[in-house]
């Protein structure tokens, strides 16, 4: 037990004396937490909170043309700003650059037409058969034209697809409008009334939005509880940098030699090295963690809420920070220098924390890459994490995740053992 | 007088290589001896040394220390011997005192006990008044001086020593030859290697010449000058390896 206290104090002492490395493995995923989070809450914001700058340039002199900009401001996603004026496709994209829009609409000149037009096609479409109104023909359009979108490419097509879609349902409630109204007037010979008119228009089914948790609780996960477990995660997993050079520098320096020469296993300097760096793993839980629940709300983002089961919380903590341990060992006993340590650890890390879903989620992956990503031990943590913060688990609930986890901890430590032995450390 | 290290009909090569390092070698080293082994470059005179020290195995003879066959009996015999490699075998980021507690653990002591070795050999090799500084800035002889009090904190039967005075000024080298002179009269056998033959003259009372895996010399320096007419082991060393260069 003295030769394995000793042996931590010395890990210790080297590993306080690593700035670098203490800065990569506490202050970059700190940065990172904060910087994702902040960015993403941002997103979220901007599609539930904030509302997307939308030029319009109505060439329409109708009612049609101002019907569709009042549905436009209704959705309450966007900020109108309405452009009147001649105005060339070039001095469009000039306003929207100055007025920083990311979207701008062309409402055509003949739209209060064309949706005349089309409602009075339907209307008679529709009473053909009931022998009811006039006998007149089918009115024909002229090449009709169309709405015109103009989009800043930086937006995602994702975020596009969202705007598009908001868009169409408005053009499809003005068109909807004028059927309705055009079908009751020729029926009823009368106008609509405004009341009707409305009732018809406005009597949606309502949306109940519930996210599904295991715990039956109705939280709705923030960007928070998203981003704080994956950088964690992948913080656990850069101590490969710090971890990974110090044994390189232990086997470059000879320190390993002269161990075998000392009537002590060599299992305690491995034995140290891991119950050292799970230390510092369960400190980096602790301290991203502290900042999710205590800084994040200061800063204007959702606080970070820790799941009801700490035990389990504590055992997956303590096994994605053995697994990270491992690997970096892993990587240190087979790496010839620093640089490659350094190297291969920070790329293999980032690699496999983007097939293990961290950077995109997985759910969004290619299905060939959904067997890739099983590979990653950053998956299954993230999965464990994620089975606990976002869908309110249990550790029974997450035991699946927790087993291919360890499976992979233990390939990782044998591997470490038959490299030593292979380059005659042990 | 019995035998410290007993080397009998040795063999050994490296996996990766065609040609034997050593082809039945014998050598006896007595207890209490100053023993060093010289040879130019690429002689084998670390492979050795890693095989008397359990390093490396070897397939075919025997070594012994102090009755113990190196192969059987790794971990018994590490509480036995001391090993100076060749490198600053510690930890750089640690101070002088820290690497010899660590050491010092490994080697077998107690607390108290690493203490009392820590005061007295920094005393001893002048490195007290830089005890608790990070090695990371010394210069070349106060780390080889480390990587020797490392070597005897657990006062050994055997101290093996592979070059180390190389790369260090005159008073260094002269410090660490006096101290190895000390020890050996408390009782422990010497054995070390070294480039530097004016060394071999100040310390050693006995020494084998290697060349090409074979002990082409191995009697005490007096009887070496006699029987090989030569005043000084520089001009012994060349007539007995040749001029040749050999790396």
């Amino acid at each position: 037990m003295f030769k394995l206290k000793a042996t931590i104090l010395k890990d210790i002492r080297i590993l306080l004396r690593d700035k670098i490395g203490l800065v990569i493995m506490f202050a970059m995923p700190i940065l990172l937490a904060i910087v994702i989070t902040s960015v993403q809450n941002s997103t979220f914001e901007l599609v539930n909170e904030n509302k997307i700058p939308l030029l319009v340039y109505n060439k329409d002199k109708g009612e049609t043309g101002k019907e569709l900009i009042t549905a436009l401001q209704k959705i309450g996603i966007f900020e109108l700003h309405q452009l009147s004026g001649e105005y060339s496709e070039k001095d469009i994209a000039e306003k929207m650059h100055n007025k920083d829009a990311l979207v701008a609409i062309v409402v055509p000149g003949d739209y209060s037409a064309e949706v005349l037009r089309k409602a009075k096609n339907v209307t008679r479409e529709a009473l053909k058969k009931l022998d009811i109104g006039t006998d007149s023909m089918l009115i024909k359009s002229s090449a009709e034209t169309p709405l015109t979108l103009y989009y800043h490419p930086v937006l995602q097509q994702s975020f596009r697809n969202s705007i598009d879609g908001a868009i169409k349902s408005s053009l499809q409630l003005i068109q909807s409008k004028f059927i309705v109204k055009n079908l009751y007037q020729e029926v009823n010979e009368e106008a609509i009334p405004d009341s009707l008119e409305t009732q018809i228009l406005s009597n949606q089914t309502p949306i109940n939005e519930i996210p599904v948790s295991k715990d039956g609780s109705r939280t709705i996960p923030t960007a928070s509880q998203h981003n704080v477990p994956a950088w964690t995660i992948f913080a656990m997993f850069f101590i490969v940098i710090s971890l990974g050079s110090s044994i390189v520098r232990e086997k470059q320096s000879g320190s390993f030699t002269r161990l075998r020469t000392l009537p002590t296993s060599f299992a305690v300097a491995l034995l140290s090295k891991q119950i050292t760096y799970l230390l510092v793993t369960l400190m980096q839980a602790i301290v991203i963690f502290s900042i999710g629940i205590w800084l994040f709300p200061k800063m204007g983002l959702p606080a970070l809420n820790l799941p009801a089961d700490k035990a389990a919380l504590l055992l997956v903590t303590l096994i994605c920070g053995w697994c990270a341990t491992s690997f970096a060992i892993c990587i240190g006993v087979f790496a010839q220098t620093q640089e490659q340590a350094n190297g291969i650890g920070a790329v293999s890390i980032v690699l496999l924390a983007a097939i293990g879903g961290l950077l995109v989620p997985s759910f969004a992956m290619p299905s060939s890459f959904r067997y890739i990503m099983q590979l990653s031990p950053l998956h299954w943590c993230l999965e464990a994490f994620y089975g606990l913060f976002l869908e309110g688990g249990k550790l029974r609930d997450i035991l699946l995740n927790i087993l291919p986890l360890l499976a992979i901890t233990i390939l990782l430590q044998l591997l470490a053992v038959y490299g030593l032995k292979r380059k005659n450390l042990i | 007088m019995s035998l410290a290290i007993s080397i009998e009909d040795l063999s050994f090569g490296y996996k990766d290589q065609q040609r034997k390092n050593f082809s039945h070698l014998h050598l006896h080293i007595q207890k209490g001896e100053r023993f060093g082994i010289f040879g130019p470059n690429g002689a084998g005179k670390t492979t050795l040394m890693n095989i008397m020290t359990g390093l490396l195995e070897y397939e075919s003879g025997s070594v012994k220390l102090l009755g113990h066959e190196v192969k059987n009996n790794k971990k018994n015999i590490t509480k036995l011997f001391g090993f100076v490699p060749q490198d600053f075998s510690f930890y750089h980021e640690l101070s002088p005192a820290e690497n010899m507690e660590f050491f010092g653990a490994w080697a077998g002591l107690n607390k108290k006990q690493i203490q009392r070795k820590i005061t007295e050999l920094l005393t001893v090799l002048g490195l007290e008044d830089v005890r608790n500084k990070p090695v990371q800035k010394f210069s070349g002889g106060m780390k080889r001086r480390i990587n020797l009090a490392i070597a005897v904190m657990n006062e050994p039967q055997v101290l093996f020593m592979d070059e180390p005075t190389v790369g260090v000024d005159v008073q260094t080298r002269n410090a660490i030859i006096e101290y190895l002179k000390e020890l050996n009269k408390k009782g422990t056998t010497l054995v070390y290697t070294s480039h530097q033959l004016s060394e071999a003259e100040q310390l050693c009372e006995r020494i084998a010449l290697i060349d090409e895996g074979k002990i082409v010399a191995n009697d005490t320096l007096i009887n070496l000058y006699k029987e090989h007419q030569q005043d000084g082991l520089e001009k012994l060393f060349l007539e007995l390896t040749g001029k040749e260069f050999r790396d």
